[in-house]
């Protein structure tokens, strides 16, 4: 089935089964790799992705319902809010300054999990992160560096919640 | 994990789904938000031939007062039933009740019509229109007829709705500033309830103390008879017959539902 997606900021046309998950989607047409699949299960979060500007899970929504939508991944992030190439959003850059990760690998989603809470809620409490991200698991389970970082970042993004 | 093939089309309207469902039998489903469906088509526990995608369908997502009830349509998502103001104003366990379905990511695209449609018993909104004493609107070929909640769940994911009828709207009693309140048991964030109830006023409906929601109606009568919270509660778990799972034995949800009766009628009042 012919889809027409827009994945960061570039309009795609693709013809896709009607079957593929937009994780898959993502990594695999798109060649996105920074989007990972967990748990596969729509539990863990290391597939949140942002669509029309909301949070989901790629794995548990298919290519074809985002069809006409605008998909954010992390590799986009930056250049979503008019930075360069080199230059970290400022969700990434206090994950970076917090250290708000260990192995990594659920940090794509805990990125995009904590873009999509801050764009619905620009200066949350600290209970109010940690229930923003319940939907993101961190095996390595450093959540309180995570918190840190959404707070930081929502400090550093401004009264508006701009960056 | 990847699905069975299945054929994806578009629904136009109500009507159209409805026909497209008309026509295809038990070979098709609807898919709203996706987010019971698609996980059990990924496990192969449901294949489905044909995914008649309805939520394209704009004008079924809204909360709006209506005579003396607050209409909410099917395709409201539960971050939208979370976050309406009519609710809170009108029937305030409704969005309470969403806040506890999954997480951010899940209430960002299931919707309440999916939710009760798919008719799981540990799930968190059947046990709260249920407790709400809502009447949902079904539309089948030409015909819409209303059903109780309470004659809705018929079984484990089932539900009263023939292979060719669609939840279309949910109308509640406008309770206003009733009391009410929401006790829901989970081993982890973001889980299913093990057990789990939905007071409004003197009426208890149990998530998962049985294949379908239940009415506690033991405590109900005990409680209009005049007996204390303590009293009622104790009779909650009369006439269930819950599952056994990695979560709880049969007399541990047992207990459960009398705990959280109790903490629930208390919170009631």
């Amino acid at each position: 089935m012919q889809v027409s997606i827009t994945v960061n900021s570039v309009r795609r046309r693709d013809d896709v089964e009607p079957r593929m998950m937009l994780a898959h989607y993502l990594r695999d047409v798109c060649g996105l790799r920074a989007t990972n699949i967990g748990c596969d299960t729509t539990s863990c979060g290391a597939c949140t992705v942002t669509v029309d500007g909301e949070s989901v899970k790629s794995c548990t929504v298919l290519a074809v319902q985002t069809d006409g939508g605008t998909v954010t991944t992390l590799e986009g992030l930056a250049a979503s809010v008019g930075l360069g190439p080199d230059e970290l959003h400022p969700v990434q850059a206090a994950f970076r300054a917090e250290h708000g990760l260990q192995c990594g690998f659920c940090t794509p989603g805990m990125v995009m999990a904590a873009v999509g809470l801050l764009a619905e809620n620009p200066h949350p409490t600290e209970p109010e992160v940690r229930e923003g991200l319940e939907g993101n698991l961190c095996r390595c389970t450093g959540y309180h560096n995570i918190v840190r970082a959404v707070l930081t970042a929502a400090d550093a993004m401004g009264p508006g919640g701009d960056a | 994990m990847i699905t069975a093939t299945f054929e994806y089309v578009r629904a136009e309207s109500v009507d159209d789904a409805v026909a497209k469902l008309a026509e295809l039998g038990d070979e098709a489903k609807l898919l709203a938000g996706g987010h019971s469906l698609l996980p059990m088509m990924k496990l192969r526990l449901a294949f489905p031939a044909v995914l008649v995608d309805v939520r394209p369908l704009a004008d079924l997502s809204y909360v709006r007062v209506d005579g003396e009830s607050v209409a909410v349509g099917a395709l409201t998502r539960h971050c939208d039933l979370v976050s309406s103001a009519v609710l809170r104003a009108e029937a305030p366990l409704l969005g309470a009740v969403a806040a506890h379905v999954g997480d951010p990511q899940i209430r960002h695209r299931g919707t309440i019509g999916g939710s009760l449609s798919h008719a799981d018993p540990a799930a968190d909104l059947p046990a709260a229109v249920l407790a709400s004493d809502a009447t949902l609107v079904v539309q089948g070929p030409g015909v819409r007829r209303q059903v109780a909640a309470a004659d809705f769940f018929v079984g484990y994911f089932e539900t009263a709705m023939a292979a060719d009828e669609m939840l279309v709207e949910i109308r509640l009693p406008r309770t206003g500033a009733t009391p009410w309140h929401y006790e829901k048991f989970t081993r982890r964030a973001n889980d299913w309830a093990v057990v789990a109830v939905a007071t409004v006023d003197t009426r208890v409906a149990i998530a998962n103390m049985g294949s379908t929601p239940l009415r506690a109606t033991a405590t109900e009568e005990a409680l209009a008879a005049g007996a204390s919270v303590a009293e009622a509660a104790s009779l909650a778990a009369e006439g269930t017959d819950p599952v056994e799972d990695m979560n709880a034995d049969r007399a541990y949800r047992r207990h459960l539902a009398r705990v959280l009766t109790r903490r629930a009628l208390a919170a009631t009042r």
